[in-house]
This record gives C-alpha cells, structure tokens and sequence, in this order.
C-alpha cells in the first residue's frame, strides 16, 4: 500500500554538502526563503500599495494578527511534538462569551481576565487529558472540543452580544507605544514569542519536544516524560487562547459566541508556512512569526489594493497548499542533488 | 510517583484559584461601577442646507457579506446614486458575516481616505471603534439595513418602521380574503423581538376589521421543516381558514410551498414579508397574490445620498435637518439620526420580475 508520498522531512536528512552554517545554507533553509518573501512583500506593498507604510495602517494591521500570533506560538509547540489544536479559536470564542456572562453578572473586570485565563486553560487540559490518559490522537479529540467549546460559547451567551466593557480596557489595544506604531498588544505577543522561543531553542524541554515529535517511542525510551510534556503543551494551548480571547473581546469590545469562528485554520496555516513540519520534530518559532508577519502584511497590503474577497481567499488557501508542499519539495530537490553528487 | 504529580497539579490549579479569588477579593471595575455614556465626536460643524452636493466624492459601500444578493441589490442602488452625483463608487466586504471581520475593511476605507463609508452592521458594537477612528479622519459614516450603536455613525438610514410593517401586512390580507374570515399568524420563534413588535401592530390594525377573526400565532422557528409542519398544522385545525400572515422570509418561503402542492391553493391567502426570489414561483403559480418587503435598492440609494450630503456639509446628522436624496425626494432626519426609507414594497406578479433578491 505504499503510494509515492514524499518522505517527511526530519533533521537527519540534511545534505552533507553543506557546512552547518554557511550563508548557503541559510538561504536554502525555509526560514531564510520566507523571511526573503516578506521582505519582497513589504518592499513591493510600500512602493506599491498606496497608504501601506502610513503609521496609521501599519499598527492596525498589526492588531489584525495578534490573536493569529499568540495562538500560533503554543502550535508551534504542539506542532513541532507532532499533535495539533483545532478547538483554540473555539476555545477563544468559549472564553470570550463567558466574559461577557460574567461582566453581565457583576464581576469586576480585574477578576473576569484571569479567571478567563484558567478556564481556556482549563478547556486546553481536557485536550490534554483525553489524548494523554485516554489516548486518542489529538486530532480527532479536538475535532471534537472545536465543536463542543464552540456550542459551549452559544449555551453561553446565545446570539446576544456584550458590548459594555470598560472603555479603560476597550481602547488599550489601540494605544500605541509613544509615537511609534507598536501597538500595546504587539509588545505582549513580543514579550510572549521570546519566552516561548527561548523555551523551545534555548532549553533541555524545547530540545526534548523536538526528540517526541522525530520519535516518540525513542523519546520515551531517552527518559523524556513524553505524556506529561504533552498534556501541559494542551494546557499552555488553552491558557493562550483565553489571553487571546480578553485580547479580542476588548479589541472589539464584544464579547460575542462568534468570535473568532474559523480562525484555527489561519493559525494552523501560518504555522505549517513557518516550517512546521506537521509531522513533527521539525520547525523554529523565528519561522512562525515570519509567516504570521506574511500573512498579516499580504491581507493587508490586498485589501488596500482593492483586491476582491474572493482573491483574499484563494491567496489564503494558496499559500496554505503551498506551505506543505514547498519544503517538501526542497527536500526532495535537495536529496536528488545529493544523490547525484555520491553517484559522479 | 503519580500521586505526587497529581497532588503537585491540584496544589497549582488551587494557587491559581487563591490567586483569581484574591483580585476578586480586591473588588474592581464591575458593570455598575462604570458610566459608559460615551457619546460620539461631536460634530461642531453647522449645517448649510443650501451647499450643492460636491462633485468626486468617494463612497465606498460595506455590507455584512459580500456576495449576498440582498447586499448585491442594495449596494447596486448605491452604485446608481454615487453615479447621479459624480463620485466613486466601490463595495468591498467579508466573505463570512461574523462580528469582527469588517473591522479591518473600515481601517483600509479609512486608510485610503474615503469620503463616507455606507455600512450595514455585522455587529453593532464590534465596529464602533474603528468607525469612531473614522470618523476623527473626516469620514461620513452612514449605516443601512442593521445599524451600529449610536455612538459609532452620523446617521442610520431604517429599512422600515415596525408599526408600518405590521399594519401593512394585515391591509394586504384583508383585501386578498374581502376583509372577511378566521386568519392566522406563522411566526418565527414566541421571543423574536422584530416578529413580536409587529405582531402587536397587526393586532391593533385587525381591531378595523371586525369581520377578520385571528384564530391562532404560530411559531415555526425560522426553521423551513418546522414552519412547514406548522402550516400542515394551521389547516388541519381550522380547515375554514382564510388566509395567513407570515412576517417572516423563512415562514412564508415554507408556508408557500406547502400550500402551492395542497388543495387549499389559491383558496387560503397568504401574506408577509419575503423575498422575490424565493416567492417568485409561488406569485407566478397563483399560490400567493401579494407580499412585501422594503426594495434594498432604494436603500442602498438613499444611504449614498445620505453620505454625500453629510460629506458636502449640507446635514450633520442632527434631527430635522433635511436634505433630498435624487429620485426619491426629501428626507428629513429623526430621533437620534434615523432616517426612514418610506412604505414597504408591495410584490405581486406584475412587479416581481422587476427585482432579483
């Protein structure tokens, strides 16, 4: 039954022709190919697209991907041990409609953020729990929890809105460092992507969530309590999508059962065009964040430039296909090179 | 070993409790420790009624969806207008009609320094924000069809005021059954705001017609299946029925087709608010003489003048200022910067073929 799938790209399959950090290689190396694109794309939407470098644009447009950005950087991590989240922006549209139950109950706002906090972490460790200590893949649990979390927000809040959040809270997302165009958010999803990334590249637990996604059976032979590491991942998971979920509701400042709907597929899709390889034990969050900037910065630049939805949607769906297939075609490309090298 | 993991886990998820209850604890800002009054820029400007419309403006239209052919048809209305008084026109629009998605449509509109912006709602509140940022830019924000908080636009151009609806349905009816005879009502669900205002107002009408007798309201859940069945219901309760008015596009779309295959067709009267594609075959097969629904193409008309008289100083939005809106004469704005397009549209088989939603 075996058909011609490409092999999956693992570490090991690295060509020998290169040094381990020769500018060649960076340049071959999918991050260094993306990072080149988004830089294209800004160079051509700044002289391009009129109004795109403006002050104003630049930090909205950055306020358009920073639920993308967070809910990206757990992905990554669970993406990189070889499982997936699909329930985060149900999860985000759970915590978002009970912020407004509460807000309308009387809690003080200063309560509803961290309890909002816990209980998509909450939501995140059922994940966590159902793939660890039952067992079953990760994909199919949360197909399930996107449904479940999703009907849970509209339980919640029913087709009604709560919109009478606190206007301290409402306009912090648009505030803006000084006169920078950095939006306070941006600052948040910084300070987030270098603790996640330091985690990941810089520590024995990020080493080890490489060593479960390449193998886990091996992983758990080396001593790495691969259960445990997974079941807190869903946990961190969920803890994001509900400090995404206070991010959105106050951006918007609706709280609404709605929120979010779909968004999983951009997040899934900006992490696999950052290098992830969805089989696991491969992928760098610099990558990550470089195609969330992509995406962010070709919505963008396409909506100012009058493009249709219709466009909108088939770029998205493009650059989805193209990042799954892409690295596995410079593998194959690169492996052929290397064949032909040995055998002359 | 587990045992201890499992303690450690219980002993982080209480600390993260102790945690949340000791803000709580704090007290903080709740819903009744805030005044959210908060009021629009104000516009300072005063309005010249005398200023000519300005040449070149540009109007950009942002329905809730784009695609949709009730947005289609409004937003052709625009188009129409925009082209009366020289200016650009455009639509730009999501493609999922969720609360938050047009929000990034209103900043590149702003962005791009449109002149008005015609918007129909996604969510009333969701938007405020970025059409508030608008707004301190110098653009005209006028909503359609589903309005944004007060808070967020200069005017709110209104399909059609409820009491008009109610009364009107039930005018309908009474001149298709010769003002005589037991009627019913299928509604959507007992607690839908809009259905149960109107409601009200055909009750109060039929008052004026004392030989119509309203036997029964039924709820077909703005569910297809479900309004159909009620349909089933209504005529197997009370076979000398005469007509029915379903003040919703879902009910009379069912109701119709129920009746156009059963043999009370032609002989039961049906009424409402549809859509002329969705009732079309049922006017053209004699099931239904005549329903109503306001024309969007007029409203999304009436919504490009609007803009372009905000934009040329000649209204702010304040009640009483009058302005005319080409074709279809003068408006004069109301309460809170409402304006009323006018009487529903009456459809029947002369007219229908004339609109496509």
């Amino acid at each position: 039954m075996s058909t011609t799938v490409l092999p999956p790209p693992k570490e090991t399959s690295e060509p020998v022709g290169f040094a381990e950090h020769s500018p060649l290689r960076r340049l071959l190396s999918w991050e260094g190919a993306i990072t080149a694109l988004l830089i294209f794309a800004v160079l051509v939407a700044t002289f391009g697209v009129e109004g795109f470098a403006d002050s104003f644009n630049l930090a909205n447009a950055q306020l358009d991907i920073v639920e993308i950005a967070i809910l990206s950087l757990t992905l990554t991590l669970l993406v990189v041990i070889g499982e997936i989240d699909l329930s985060i922006a149900s999860n985000l549209g759970m915590c978002s409609a009970l912020m407004g139950v509460l807000w309308n109950a009387g809690m003080s706002i200063e309560t509803i953020i961290p309890l909002t906090i816990l209980v998509g972490a909450v939501a995140g460790a059922l994940n966590g729990f159902l793939v660890t200590v039952v067992g079953l893949p990760s994909l199919a649990v949360t197909i399930g929890t996107l449904a479940l979390y999703r009907g849970m927000a509209y339980v919640l809040l029913g087709d009604k809105a709560v919109a009478d959040f606190p206007a301290a809270y409402t306009t912090w997302p648009a505030k803006t460092l000084g006169s920078l165009p950095i939006p306070y958010p941006t600052v948040l999803v910084i300070v987030l992507a270098i603790v996640v990334g330091i985690v990941l590249h810089a520590t024995p637990i990020g080493r080890s969530l490489y060593a479960i996604g390449s193998n886990k059976e091996a992983a758990r032979f080396a001593g790495i309590r691969v259960k445990r590491i997974t079941f807190w991942l869903f946990v961190a998971s969920g803890a994001f999508a509900g400090l995404a979920a206070v991010i959105y509701t106050f951006r918007f400042s609706s709280a609404r059962a709605d929120n979010a709907n779909g968004l999983e597929l951009t997040v899934v899709a900006a992490v696999l065009l950052g290098g992830v390889s969805i089989f696991g034990g491969r992928g760098t969050l610099p990558g990550v964040l470089v195609a969330v900037l992509l995406v962010g910065v070709l919505r963008n630049a396409l909506i100012l430039d009058d493009v249709s939805t219709e466009t909108l949607m088939l770029v998205t769906g493009g650059l989805l296909i193209f990042s799954v297939l892409a690295p596995n075609a410079v593998t194959w490309a690169r492996e052929r090179w290397r064949l032909r090298k040995l055998s002359s | 070993m587990m045992l201890l993991r499992a303690r450690r886990t219980v002993a982080f998820s209480a600390a993260l409790v102790a945690v949340t209850l000791a803000a709580a604890a704090c007290g903080g800002t709740t819903k009744d420790s805030t005044d959210n009054a908060s009021a629009g820029p104000a516009s300072s400007a005063s309005a010249n009624p005398d200023a000519p419309l300005k040449e070149g403006l540009k109007i950009a239209f942002l329905p809730k969806q784009v695609n949709n052919p009730y947005f289609t048809v409004s937003d052709k209305g625009g188009e129409k207008a925009v082209g009366e008084f020289k200016g650009t026109y455009k639509e730009v629009g999501p493609s999922d009609a969720s609360a938050s998605s047009q929000v990034q449509y209103i900043n590149t509109l702003t962005q791009q320094g449109q002149d008005g912006i015609c918007v129909s709602a996604n969510d009333a509140n969701a938007i405020v924000p970025a059409l508030t940022q608008a707004r301190q830019r110098g653009v005209k924000v006028v909503t359609f069809d589903s309005d944004a908080a007060v808070a967020g636009r200069d005017a709110f151009v209104n399909q059609a005021n409820p009491e008009d609806l109610g009364r009107t349905e039930v005018q309908l009816l009474a001149k298709q059954i010769g003002e005589k005879g037991k009627i019913a009502i299928l509604s959507a669900t007992p607690n839908a705001t809009n259905q149960n205002t109107w409601i009200e107002f055909m009750k109060d009408e039929l008052k004026k017609y004392p030989g119509m007798q309203l036997v029964k309201v039924a709820y077909g859940n703005d569910d297809d299946q479900k309004s159909f069945q009620e349909t089933q219901g209504l005529l197997q309760a009370y076979p000398d029925l005469k007509g029915i008015i379903s003040p919703t596009t879902v009910g009379i779309a069912a109701a119709a087709r129920y009746l156009s295959s059963s043999p009370y067709k032609g002989k039961v009267q049906l009424t409402g608010l549809g859509t002329p594609n969705q009732m079309r075959q049922y006017v053209k097969d004699g099931t239904v003489k005549e329903f109503e629904l306001w024309d969007p193409g007029k409203l999304g008309y009436l919504c490009a003048y609007t803009a372009a008289a905000l934009a040329s100083g000649q209204i702010t939005g304040k009640e009483g200022e009058k302005f005319k809106a080409g074709e279809l004469g003068e408006y004069t704005i109301g309460k809170d910067g409402a304006i009323l397009l006018g009487p529903p549209q009456v459809f029947d088989a002369k007219n229908i073929d004339q609109f496509n939603f």
